[in-house]
């Protein structure tokens, strides 16, 4: 842990300073210009202190991206619309059903594609093929479609969610179940192991390393999933729906906190499911 | 065969039928298609094993002796001559579960513990809990790992593991142990300790094993029987049926008769070899 957490401290710190920099630079020009209009003159520290409390700022330095985070969660009530929270469970609820259903559906093609040769060979390209596709321009379809059978809501984003989970999840489990040595399979040939036996004895629980590394991609892919399912819906709500507000009105506070609401949303996803990893491998005895 | 000691272990048919033959394969051939052309791995190779014996088939690498070993084991089929296994196909004797196999790697799996490795088989042909745990704690005495049971096979040396997959073959009384160079990967030492043992657990079970090996002391100081293969086309160029007694301490490999036996099974190799 001591030797894991200098390294990040460190490369935390690099980031900060390079984003101050970066706020710094940017946001002075809009400082210069307003002070020449006025007519005054700006020494450097008047010019500092501007450009890191700026309330349109081009970039927010991170401590105002830290108010702004502090504001929108703590201090907001959870049902009111400007509550980080209240977005964040709305993307969250789309994002964790997209990803169960992605998630399935992987597990599903993949024991397919490991059993079935015409699978194996027919739905894989296919897989892929769907990941070519720019999430952006089927996303819209996907909600049209839907709604106009009658769905919506949370469904048609968890869908979108789905659309990018399933794929690490299937790539991920195909290896995973064929993982196992030939020699593991034969031995349980010569005990006359139907392949369903092979299946559940063997193959399931050789995948489980394969399984978790998967659903941490998959998660995060879920995640983007549902932020640009709310895009195209004009959507009130979500994480997706707060970016969007935010480059309407050009909040670029509000933008950048969600950004960060988001990151740290996902950082829990990948945890939780690091956790879940690390407790079942270890009771599985393959934690080393 | 007497019935020694701890034949209850083996409560299969081994006290009857001692002598007769277990295995017969007759003109057998197998072929596999590669890139580089037709190989024989096996040619017209006949061989017949009697039930009780320590079979052991040595050769050089691509003689085909595992794939006569997996032919008997139903892993593979052969493209011509036939081959009968208590006077069933082979596929027949492995519904029956006639065959207990080892191969050169223990291949435990990591998320069982050694105890339930051992029980894998028998989760497999159904039997009860009772006679699961009973038959785990029995082979993994056998092979002198008692108390083992509840450890992970990572936190066994290789040779602990070589004997817990052994214990695997054993727990379900097949009459046929087919053991495919169980001990290569092992040091020397350890190899010694693991067939003196596999020696003394032969002779308590009564079963009859076919064994795969490179080494020229190992088989002669295992087997009642030496099988000698050399490769392209894969084929047997000499049967060696050994005089020694059945009770052999390791010092038998220094006496005359010893030497004699490797000496012909040396010569088999180099005239398979220089064909």
């Amino acid at each position: 842990m001591r030797h894991s957490l200098i390294p990040v401290l460190v490369v935390v710190a690099a980031i900060l300073a390079v984003w101050y920099v970066c706020a710094f630079t940017l946001n002075s020009a809009w400082t210069k210009d307003q002070a020449a209009r006025a007519g005054v003159e700006t020494g450097f520290s008047e010019l500092l202190a501007d450009t890191m409390s700026q309330e349109r700022p081009r970039l927010p330095a991170p401590h105002q991206v830290a108010e702004e985070l502090w504001k929108t969660t703590i201090e907001k009530k959870i049902t009111s619309k400007r509550s980080l929270i209240y977005h964040g469970w709305v993307t969250l609820s789309s994002t964790v059903l997209g990803f169960f259903i992605g998630t399935a559906l992987g597990i599903l093609l993949a024991v397919g594609i490991v059993h079935n040769r015409a699978m194996d060979m027919g739905v894989m390209p296919w897989a892929i093929a769907s990941q070519t596709i720019p999430i952006l321009a089927i996303a819209p379809m996907i909600i049209v479609v839907l709604h106009s059978i009658g769905i919506s809501g949370l469904l048609p984003k968890a869908i979108i969610s789905a659309y990018l989970s399933f794929f690490p999840v299937v790539v991920g489990m195909v290896a995973g179940f064929r993982s196992p040595d030939p020699i593991q399979i034969d031995l349980l040939k010569t005990y006359n192991a139907s392949r369903n036996e092979i299946f559940w004895k063997l193959r399931m629980p050789a995948s489980m390393p394969y399984l978790f590394t998967s659903l941490k991609v998959g998660i995060a892919a879920s995640l983007v999933g549902a932020i640009v399912g709310e895009l195209p819906t004009g959507a009130v709500a979500g994480l997706g729906a707060r970016l969007l507000a935010g480059s309407y009105y050009g909040q670029t506070l509000q933008i950048w906190s969600a950004l960060m609401g988001t990151a740290i949303l996902a950082a829990l996803l990948v945890g939780a499911i690091g956790l879940a990893q690390s407790a079942t491998l270890n009771r599985m005895g393959m934690a080393r | 065969m007497e019935s020694g000691p701890g034949s209850e272990v083996a409560s299969a048919p081994t006290d009857n039928g001692v002598g007769e033959p277990i295995i017969t394969a007759r003109d057998l051939s197998l072929s596999f298609q590669t890139a580089d052309g037709v190989v024989e791995a096996l040619s017209n190779v006949s061989l017949s094993i009697d039930r009780g014996e320590f079979v052991s088939l040595i050769g050089p690498s691509g003689c085909g002796k595992t794939t006569f070993l997996r032919v008997v084991a139903a892993l593979e089929e052969p493209t011509s001559g036939t081959i009968a296994v208590n006077g069933m196909s082979p596929d027949e004797a492995r519904r029956a579960r006639a065959y207990g196999y080892v191969f050169q790697a223990a291949g435990l799996y990591p998320w069982r513990t050694v105890a339930a490795n051992v029980r894998l088989p028998l989760e497999i042909m159904g039997y009860s809990r009772e006679e699961k745990e009973d038959r785990a704690q029995r082979v993994l005495k056998l092979v002198d790992l008692d108390g083992f049971g509840n450890k992970f096979p990572w936190q066994l040396s290789g040779g602990m593991q070589q004997r817990a997959s052994i214990a695997r073959a054993l727990s379900f009384d097949a009459e046929i142990l087919l053991m495919d160079e169980p001990f290569g990967a092992l040091d020397e030492i350890v190899r010694d300790r693991l067939n003196e043992e596999l020696l003394s657990l032969w002779r308590e079970t009564g079963k009859t094993i076919g064994f795969v090996t490179h080494s020229i002391p190992e088989a002669v100081y295992l087997s009642t029987k030496i099988v000698v293969m050399s490769p392209r086309p894969g084929r047997i160029t000499d049967v060696i049926d050994s005089s020694l007694p059945r009770e052999r301490p390791l010092e038998i490999r220094d006496t005359p008769e010893f030497i004699a036996i490797a000496q012909r099974v040396r010569k088999g190799l180099r005239t398979g070899h220089s064909r």
